[in-house]
């Protein structure tokens, strides 16, 4: 089995992207089988099945939709395996940026808005950073100058990443992107480890208080003076 | 890199049909056209171009520089980009200054400092408004922005393959630009809708479909009339001055035009 991982932010163009790859490997009679993660709605599933690939949808509901999908990793593997599937296709919600669900022998892709502005790569984290393959969408929107700057910003946060330039409205650079995944190594779930820790997150916050007063909070907490306590027993 | 041709080697159309052109060469000096009614492709031929396409977009068309495969690093490395290309993006999206903005793109593209000066000079030969280094991108105007991009393309993107996507809506010196972008020994494509510039082109391909239809040399009856659409399009230019300047206008005879 191989497995791919795909984070990015709402509206990056993951969908589109995956689309054009996904049916570029199916003319290729390779199959794959998509998991989207989504946190209280999507219908991103009906456009995978329209194209023929078996499609399941997860939604996280009121848990972090990036821990929902590393929890779930051995289901999906499973899943993928009853649908006689090589390939794997996670899509991530893609919310915080701060979680990077990248394992070890998957292959980590983000997508990332070119519009969203040359600062962005600086300001994503670990999904770019760790990502094996970073492909910036909607280039066609802006100059070609902005377009370099982009990507140079993209090899300064994460310079071992292939960057794809790719169109999810006409398809361009998704065959690349097809490619990548042909490549990519198996993975074995009993040695599989995420490449980067998920945030620290142990407080009240996390157990459902919804006080916003300081005085009911206990746990690990960081101030915005940048130190960081733990409050309680 | 001296590049004396490209070759563009056809692929399938938006039906999966083969293309009716096979193969273009296009040598350097020559000023290519690129025409077709909206949504034949003309934009996604430019791309392929752009990317020196190997097979590998959704048209498969190849594109060869002189006579040979681009190397993986002459198709995505800013700093040995053999592309330069002016989009139809009428608009900055980057959250930056004019001069901020254009050292980071001389760098990107392993140029000197000191083209910021030059390319905002020349932007303000070819808008109204001057342009000024601590100017915001994004409050530009469109023809303030469309005049920093070409500024941009001929000074700190100075590639030998020059693409230029349908000049004509820029709102500026259409012909100034073109004289600018166009710079001695290149290649150039234009995509255009508008005659003057299809017929000043030396051939053009005309795109349907998503496909490259049929190769068409400019005539010497095409030259010759190119050479009046000149004249009146010099007379469009500065009557539309006179109108921005305030100016009254007087009846013009039309045989003053001297066609």
């Amino acid at each position: 089995m191989k497995m791919v991982i795909v984070a990015g932010t709402p509206g990056s163009g993951k969908t589109a992207v995956l689309i054009h790859a996904l049916r570029n490997l199916k003319q290729r009679s390779l199959n794959s089988a998509v998991v989207k993660i989504d946190c209280l709605f999507t219908d991103d599933g009906k456009k995978f099945e329209k194209i023929g690939i078996p499609t399941k949808v997860g939604l996280a509901m009121d848990m972090c939709p990036d821990h929902f999908a590393i929890y779930n990793i051995e289901d999906m593997i499973d899943w993928a395996d009853e649908n006689n599937s090589e390939y794997l296709i996670v899509e991530t919600a893609g919310l915080c940026h701060r979680c990077a669900p990248y394992t070890v022998n998957s292959l980590g892709v983000c997508v990332i808005d070119a519009t969203s502005g040359p600062n962005t790569p600086l300001k994503v984290g670990p999904f770019l950073s760790t990502a094996d393959i970073a492909v910036i969408t909607k280039g066609d929107m802006i100059s070609q100058a902005e377009r370099e700057i982009f990507r140079e910003r993209i090899l300064e946060v994460n310079p071992h990443c292939k960057v794809i330039e790719a169109n999810g409205l006409s398809g361009q650079g998704c065959i690349e992107l097809a490619e990548e995944i042909v490549k990519s190594p198996e993975v074995s779930l009993e040695e599989e480890k995420l490449r980067h820790s998920a945030p620290l997150a142990v407080c009240t916050l996390c157990v459902g208080e919804t006080k916003v007063n300081k005085k009911h909070h206990r746990g690990i907490l960081r101030r915005i003076d940048g130190f960081q306590t733990y409050e309680g027993e | 890199m001296i590049i004396d041709k490209i070759t563009i080697i056809g692929g399938y159309n938006k039906k999966g049909e083969k293309e009716p052109v096979e193969k273009i060469d296009i040598i350097r000096g020559e000023i290519f056209g690129v025409v077709g009614a909206t949504g034949s492709g003309k934009s996604s031929l430019i791309g392929d171009i752009e990317q020196l396409s190997q097979s590998d977009t959704f048209s498969k068309r190849k594109i060869l520089v002189n006579g040979e495969d681009p190397s993986y690093e002459d198709r995505t490395n800013p700093r040995k980009k053999m592309v330069a290309q002016l989009s139809q993006n009428m608009n900055f999206l980057a959250d930056m200054s004019v001069g901020d903005f254009l050292s980071l793109h001389a760098k990107c593209r392993g140029a000197s400092d000191k083209c910021v000066n030059a390319v905002i000079n020349l932007a303000n030969t070819l808008t109204g408004e001057p342009i000024r280094k601590d100017h915001e991108l994004t409050i530009l105007s469109g023809g303030q922005s469309r005049a920093l991009m070409v500024a941009d393309v001929a000074i700190i993107s100075d590639s030998p393959i020059v693409l230029i996507d349908e000049i004509e809506n820029a709102g500026i010196r259409k012909h100034d630009a073109l004289k600018v972008l166009s710079g001695h020994g290149k290649i150039v494509m234009v995509v255009t809708h508008d005659p003057v510039l299809a017929l000043m082109t030396d051939r053009r391909v005309v795109m349907k479909r998503g496909g490259m239809d049929k190769v068409v040399g400019t005539s010497e009856a095409e030259k010759s009339l190119s050479i009046k659409l000149n004249k009146i399009d010099e007379f469009m230019l500065s009557l539309r001055d006179k109108v921005r300047h305030g100016e009254v206008i007087e009846d013009v005879e039309m045989g003053d035009l001297g066609l």
